[in-house]
């Protein structure tokens, strides 16, 4: 059964990572499905390639830069732009450097579920600091991340804290962190909502300074009901509360096993088994490894569930053929049009509900876009490990590099008929087998 | 598994029974043969020459459009065919503010509620002695007052939802009362024969709406576009994209599909969308003020949906959007800028058809997935609300109110009571513009509208 086992740690590979390379594949091999999966889960093996790719700290706020000749707007727009642009290429270029990028691919797993845009927030310091905190406690506790993230400027920005006033509560975070973040949609009612709105008011964010502060005035401190308990809610004990509901393992279950495995609801019977993990733990790390070791993991279900989101197939794609995302920062396929063709911009989630997976990826639109960045890059990469190959063997070479099982008939015919490696690349690249995820 | 018993050929196998004339007669030389069995010229697909092949078939809109200034237009003389029009639905992301788009001008408990955050009556284009148009719809108040806008307000359905995903599923789906995966229009799509042209998305991705079971909506980039790689890459492609059928689950033969569209949208939609964009500087865009850098995105789809709809393609739906409705706070600024890329988009498309023998079938219809709270919050601004307006423009339309106004002091929670069932303004849509029969895609047939 080695090639079985081979073929589960490649599938592995692609859902913790971005796909293994032939060496990686071979070493998981060697140790067995399991150990790769501790491995992977272990917070303290180094990375040289983390290492390498430091995140930017030469960031500065925009709000406070002046803004009253048309020189300043245009001053401090470059400098918003450029700081924005600079921040989606550093998470790239981690994500193609990582040598274990599990960790990248957990925070990208949190940046859909806290979804946060950097058009309303405005200010790459805010959407930096909270990446970091994906990347810090992306596998601690579900709890502590959750008031982490939520007590932070980008998402007090983005869901109006500042608008929270006792008195006049906004909705916004109270509704988005029920429905979305912690108990999902149906576990509540719009009272609930309004209750738990008085408990977030008065928490502050000085866009100025990026300092987040409590106005006690604001504060409304009078008892609410959330989910029929009553208390004297206040913010963090409120998100605490929300998340440690027994709804919340289940609901955030069902998305982890949706994002990782494949989209079930969440009374599928797998989501109960990480419930259980999750409300005895309440630890993600351990939901991970129930996750990545449950047998259903490698069902043909979920193999075939799953359609790459397009940061992980653009990434994946940069990293089979050992290149770097900021190789393509001045020449070869500009990586930001093309994400933006595929429709999945790092720190720009299309809504609070972050990214829609698997027919959201797939327009005719999108195969376009797919053919256009697999050309550039196969026009761009060093094929001396397919040029080298006979004809005959190169759509196994290509697989293999591509860590992928092989070629349903359709795409090696089609691999056969493209007339030299650099198209066969993009064949490749392009083909259900590595669309899929 | 046998390539020639693709599932991509059963897809595609029916032919549109409406395909509208003109840009059929392209195909020349070397043939390519498409996953359906279908030939095409290589360069009709490459694109090289297919803007010289178009040019042949099509006379450039510049052409068209100084020949209609010659002769009479035909828009006027040309009744409405029911069942025979084209659908440019215009979904506006994040929740419209229905009040203070049709604003209720007599109605002191608005004043009263919105406070600044309201449109002062004054300030309003008149509908009649109770209603004004938000100041910014001065192009729709003009198409107004010629009886091409229907306004159909309070809207919703039963239940409401203030989430925005969860509301906009509903209207997208057409379905209120559980979760439903495709939209209505992608049902009506499934039971059409499935032709990839017959839907199209403007933009990247597919609206849930135009989503179906067996296919959706073809999404196209704004802009023309070509095809990398050359022949060696087309040919090898179009091999490798016929259907892997079940070796590969359900979304492998999807990713597969995609492709095999792509190639046929591309051989289609090319010449035209290239000629289009060599003919005038933008025949939709006539008429409108300002240099090409003040057209906004949402000028640019509809101006590409204008291209599409005259060069008579069989696509009966378009799909374009405007985000960024969602007006927590500060909200008059944000809202009348977003009003005013609505209302000069419309407007300039619809000027744009006046002249061509279809005007009377197209059919613009805008929504959003709910309206905002009556009172206005401290920010001035916003909170997600319920029943909203949807406006319905076009030559053909039926102009003036054609639902209940909610009630401003008869609320629920403070929010509007829906008078119009949205699946009313579905009903009449399927059966009045796709001649389609309503209970097929909703269940059952709605009271319809008096929009058509």
């Amino acid at each position: 059964m080695a090639d079985d086992l081979r073929s589960r740690i490649a599938h592995l590979s692609r859902r913790a990572g971005f796909g293994a390379t032939p060496a990686a594949l071979d070493a998981a091999v060697g140790v067995g499905f399991d150990a790769t999966v501790d491995a992977l889960l272990d917070p303290n093996a180094p990375d040289s390639g983390v290492a390498a790719t430091p995140p930017p700290n030469t960031f500065t706020l925009i709000a406070p830069l002046p803004r009253t000749s048309a020189e300043d707007k245009k001053a401090r727009n470059q400098r918003k732009r450029a700081q924005n642009d600079a921040l989606v290429r550093w998470w790239l270029d981690r994500m193609t450097a990582a040598e274990r990028p599990f960790m990248e691919k957990m925070s990208l797993f949190w940046h859909g579920h806290f979804a946060t845009g950097i058009e309303k927030v405005d200010e790459a310091v805010f959407m930096l600091a909270q990446n970091q905190i994906f990347r810090s406690g992306g596998l601690g506790g579900f709890t502590s991340l959750a008031q982490a993230v939520g007590k932070d400027p980008a998402m007090l920005v983005w869901l109006d804290a500042n608008d929270n006033k006792k008195g006049s509560p906004n909705e916004n975070f109270a509704r988005e962190l029920m429905e979305l973040f912690t108990i999902g949609i149906g576990s509540y009612s719009d009272a609930d909502v309004r209750e738990a709105a008085r408990a977030f008011t008065g928490v502050r964010v000085d866009r100025r300074s990026g300092s987040v502060s409590v106005l006690p005035r604001q504060v409304d401190g009078t008892p609410k009901t959330i989910l029929g308990e009553m208390r004297p809610f206040g913010f963090d004990d409120t998100v605490a509360y929300l998340a440690g509901r027994p709804e919340t393992a289940t609901f955030v279950s069902a998305k982890l096993w949706s994002r990782f495995a494949h989209p079930v609801a969440s009374n599928d019977p797998v989501v109960a088994d990480l419930a259980a993990v999750f409300r005895d733990s309440g630890n993600i790390a351990s939901v991970m490894r129930a996750l990545f070791r449950h047998p259903q993991f490698v069902s043909t279900a979920a193999r075939q569930g799953l359609v790459k989101q397009p940061i992980e197939w653009v990434v994946g794609a940069i990293r089979a053929v050992g290149m770097r995302a900021n190789e393509f920062e001045v020449v070869g396929p500009n990586l930001l049009v093309a994400l933006r063709d595929l429709n999945q911009v790092p720190f720009n989630p299309p809504s609070v509900g972050g990214w829609p997976q698997n027919g959201y990826w797939l327009s005719t639109a999108t195969a376009l876009a797919r053919l256009r960045f697999a050309n550039g890059l196969a026009g761009r990469a060093n094929l001396a490990w397919l040029n080298g190959a006979s004809a005959a063997s190169r759509p196994d070479v290509i697989a293999r590099q591509l860590g992928i099982d092989g070629w349903t008939r359709a795409t090696r015919e089609g691999l056969v008929k493209a007339s030299n490696p650099r198209t066969q690349l993009v064949v490749a690249l392009t083909s259900p087998e590595y669309v899929l995820a | 598994m046998s390539r020639t018993k693709s599932s991509a050929q059963g897809r595609t196998a029916g032919s549109p029974p409406d395909r509208r004339n003109t840009a059929d007669a392209l195909d020349d030389s070397i043939p390519i043969t498409l996953p359906d069995g279908r030939t095409l010229s290589r360069r009709e697909v490459l694109g090289g020459l297919g803007a010289t092949a178009a040019a042949l078939a099509l006379p450039s809109l510049a052409a068209r459009s100084a020949a209609a200034v010659a002769s009479p237009p035909t828009g006027g003389g040309v009744a409405r065919r029911p069942g025979q029009g084209v659908l440019i639905l215009v979904t506006a992301y994040g929740g419209n503010d229905g009040l203070n788009t049709i604003v209720p001008t007599q109605d002191s408990t608005y004043a009263s509620l919105r406070g600044q955050s309201g449109i002062a009556a004054g300030q309003t284009l008149r509908i009649d002695d109770r209603f004004g148009f938000h100041p910014s719809l001065a192009g729709v108040k003009a198409l107004f007052d010629a009886g091409k806008v229907g306004i159909v307000s309070g809207v919703g359905y039963p239940s409401p939802n203030r989430s925005h995903f969860r509301s906009m599923d509903i209207w997208q789906s057409g379905v209120p009362d559980r979760v439903e995966l495709t939209g209505w229009l992608g049902r009506w799509h499934d039971g059409t024969g499935a032709d990839p042209l017959r839907m199209l998305s403007i933009g990247p991705s597919v609206p849930r709406a135009l989503i179906g079971i067996q296919s959706s909506a073809s999404a196209i980039p704004n802009g023309t576009f070509t095809l990398p790689g050359g022949a060696p890459l087309l040919n090898a492609y179009t091999e490798a994209v016929r259907t892997p059928g079940s070796e590969l689950g359900a979304w492998g033969g999807r990713i597969a599909a995609t492709g095999a569209d792509l190639l046929r949208v591309t051989a289609r939609l090319r010449p035209i969308l290239t000629a289009g964009s060599q003919g005038s500087a933008d025949v939709s865009l006539e008429g409108a003020t300002g240099d090409a850098a003040s057209y906004s995105a949402f000028d640019r789809q509809l101006s590409e949906v204008s291209t599409l709809v005259r060069a008579g393609l069989p696509t009966r739906v378009y799909s374009v959007s405007l985000g960024g409705f969602d007006t927590h706070a500060n909200e008059a600024g944000t809202h009348g800028a977003l009003l005013s890329v609505l209302d000069r988009g419309v407007t300039r498309f619809l000027a744009g058809l006046a002249d061509s023998p279809i005007a009377k079938d197209v059919v613009v219809v805008v929504y959003s997935e709910f309206g905002r709270r009556v009172a206005t919050n401290l920010s001035l601004g916003t909170d997600h609300g319920t029943a909203g307006p949807v406006l319905v423009l076009g030559h053909g339309v039926r102009g003036g109110m054609h639902s209940d106004y909610p009630s401003l002091t008869d609320l629920v929670d403070g929010d509007l009571k829906v008078t119009t069932d949205f699946r009313r303004v579905y009903s009449t849509v399927l059966e009045q513009v796709l001649g389609a029969d309503p209970s097929g895609v909703l269940g059952r047939r709605f009271d319809p509208l008096g929009f058509l």
